[in-house]
């Protein structure tokens, strides 16, 4: 009984903050148009969201990419199939890996910070503040952040696979020891530019809004007191690692 | 004499938070153009009167009008035009904390106006050398004391001359010296500029100065009303309880809880 009582809670609170974050999504978007006249303070989140979480993401990048290059090295040898093996990470990670380890990346660092920030502007009454100047702080604070993190998001996650990339060649070409034309060669015949690229570029725009809403809807509703930050910040993690994983099943059902 | 003009005005105001009550039915007129204090113990939402005015709550029954307008009525950009009438001193100043001071001064200025930058700076400068902070223009607001930043806070609330300003609490945390310049600098701004000030404020003795009316508030009403002078010789029991700062009178000094016996009884319960 009770357990079913907390699913019945569990998933109310959850459909309850879905809607509200729908809402306020769409509430995002009005503003959108207004915010990108005036790109000076989106431009500015960008750089910030992205210098953030750069370095952390070229050493996962380098990581994923070196790993990458081991298994699939070793695994292929066994096969014989090792001149394949470039075509494969390439796949690997413009399909599927680049965009969700990024954004996962990103939620921990870029996104967490994004909904402290907010949280604790509205602890401090900063958020306030704005309002009796009448400045929106939704115009102002938010929906900058947002968009900053709409935008790094596909160029975090091509910098991540331009890394990932060579790490793995750096792996199975100077460590042990493929062909470095046979590594490149098969590359232009097997990855498609529209059905590959393309489609890991809509999976990161997807996270990109994903976790920038979530972050910032996080940080907009927290209770205004320390518990009610690190509360949001969690959830903000929480949050967006599901979104993302979920996400990114529907994205690739619907793109195969 | 000119007749007196009623700026805001409010009418069987109820407010509650939770099942707490925090207004009563207060009805309210602050005069355009003067000093109105509002006092009131701790706790009995002198900031929420505040915050109900500038619209930043809404009321849960009555009216409250400012100008004429009904600021619960009022949608998001004729409040917001309303409000940019107001000057508001937060009572722990509320600057932000990524912007210097200059920015923080500054900041309602780019908001709001296509100033060039060399007037927005003499605007600025002179703002603050109106709070004695001219020196701290360069400093972010996490290098200021609390008092330095509600000074700055209170450039910031008149950088674009509002016609209306609201001080919660001006004076706490502030020593002597500052103190008269701020209690000057209010009736300064009240005379010359024509400005409506409402001041929030425990310091009895500091408002009776400035203050061309007093209101005092405690468990949701109104208690005492008047100037100063007339409120001082008040023998309500409320008021001069409040007036002279006696501990023992209708207004408690604690916060409304169980007595004392139940509290320790039921400590002992437990272990
Ligand atoms: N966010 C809130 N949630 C619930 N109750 C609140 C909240 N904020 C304030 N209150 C309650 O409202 C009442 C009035 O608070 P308010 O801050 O307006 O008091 P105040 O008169 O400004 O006090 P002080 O002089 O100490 O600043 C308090 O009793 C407080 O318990
Ligand atoms: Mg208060």
């Amino acid at each position: 009984m009770r357990l079913v009582r907390e699913l019945r809670d569990n998933s109310v609170e959850f459909l309850t903050s879905f809607g509200s974050a729908v809402i306020f999504f769409l509430r995002l978007l009005a503003y959108t148009p207004r915010a990108l006249l005036r790109p000076r303070l989106v431009l500015r989140q960008v750089y910030v969201v992205g210098a953030e979480s750069l370095v952390l993401i070229m050493m996962a990048g380098l990581f994923v990419g070196m790993v990458l290059g081991l298994q699939f090295y070793t695994t292929m040898a066994k096969f014989g199939a090792e001149q394949s093996l470039g075509a494969v990470v390439v796949l690997a990670l413009v399909r599927e890996l680049g965009p969700v380890v990024t954004a996962l990346l990103f939620a921990g660092r870029a996104g967490t910070a994004l909904a402290s920030e907010i949280g604790l502007m509205k602890a401090t009454e900063q958020l306030s503040g704005m309002e009796m100047m009448a400045v929106d702080p939704v115009r102002y604070v938010i929906v900058p952040r947002f968009l900053g993190a709409f935008i790094a998001m596909p160029l975090l996650t091509a910098i991540f696979n331009a890394i990932a990339i060579l790490g793995s060649w750096w792996v199975a070409v100077q460590l042990m020891g493929l062909d470095n034309g046979q590594f490149w060669s098969p590359m232009p015949d097997n990855v498609d530019v529209f059905d590959d690229v393309l489609g890991g570029v809509l999976k990161s725009v997807f996270f990109g809004a994903a976790a920038g809403l979530l972050a910032v809807f996080e940080g907009f509703r927290a209770y205004p007191t320390a518990e009610g930050v690190s509360r949001a910040t969690t959830r903000t993690v929480v949050m967006t690692a599901m979104a993302v994983l979920v996400l990114d099943y529907m994205l690739t059902a619907i793109l195969i | 004499m000119r007749q007196e003009e009623t700026l805001i005005e409010i009418r069987g105001l109820k407010y509650r938070r939770g099942d707490k009550v925090i207004f009563d039915g207060v009805d309210l007129d602050i005069p355009a153009g003067k000093v109105t204090a509002l006092m009131g113990p701790s706790g009995t939402g002198k900031t929420t009167l505040l915050r109900l005015i500038t619209g930043q709550l809404a009321p849960d029954e009555g009216t409250i009008r400012v100008a004429g307008q009904e600021v619960a009525r009022l949608d998001r950009s004729e409040l917001y035009a309303l409000r940019r009438r107001m000057g508001f001193l937060f009572q722990n100043g509320a600057l932000l904390t990524d912007f210097t001071v200059f920015e923080n001064v500054a900041f309602p200025l780019r908001e709001h106006t296509d100033l060039p930058e060399a007037l927005i700076r003499d605007i600025v400068l002179m703002k603050l050398q109106a709070v004695g902070l001219r020196g701290t223009v360069d400093m972010m607001p996490s290098e200021l004391s609390g008092g330095m930043a509600r000074r700055v806070a209170l450039a910031r609330a008149i950088v674009m001359d509002p016609e209306m300003i609201f001080y919660d609490e001006p004076f706490v945390g502030l020593d002597p010296i500052s103190m008269g310049q701020i209690v000057r600098l209010i009736k300064q701004l009240n005379e010359t500029l024509g400005l409506t000030s409402i001041v929030v404020s425990h310091d009895v003795q500091e408002i009776s100065t400035v203050a061309d009316q007093l209101y005092l508030l405690s468990n949701g009403k109104i208690v005492g009303s008047g100037a100063p002078k007339a409120l001082r010789e008040d023998n309500s029991p409320w008021v001069r309880q409040f007036m002279q700062g006696l501990a023992d009178g209708p207004v408690p000094f604690h916060y409304p809880a169980p007595s004392l016996e139940e509290a320790f009884l039921d400590r002992e319960d437990k272990e």
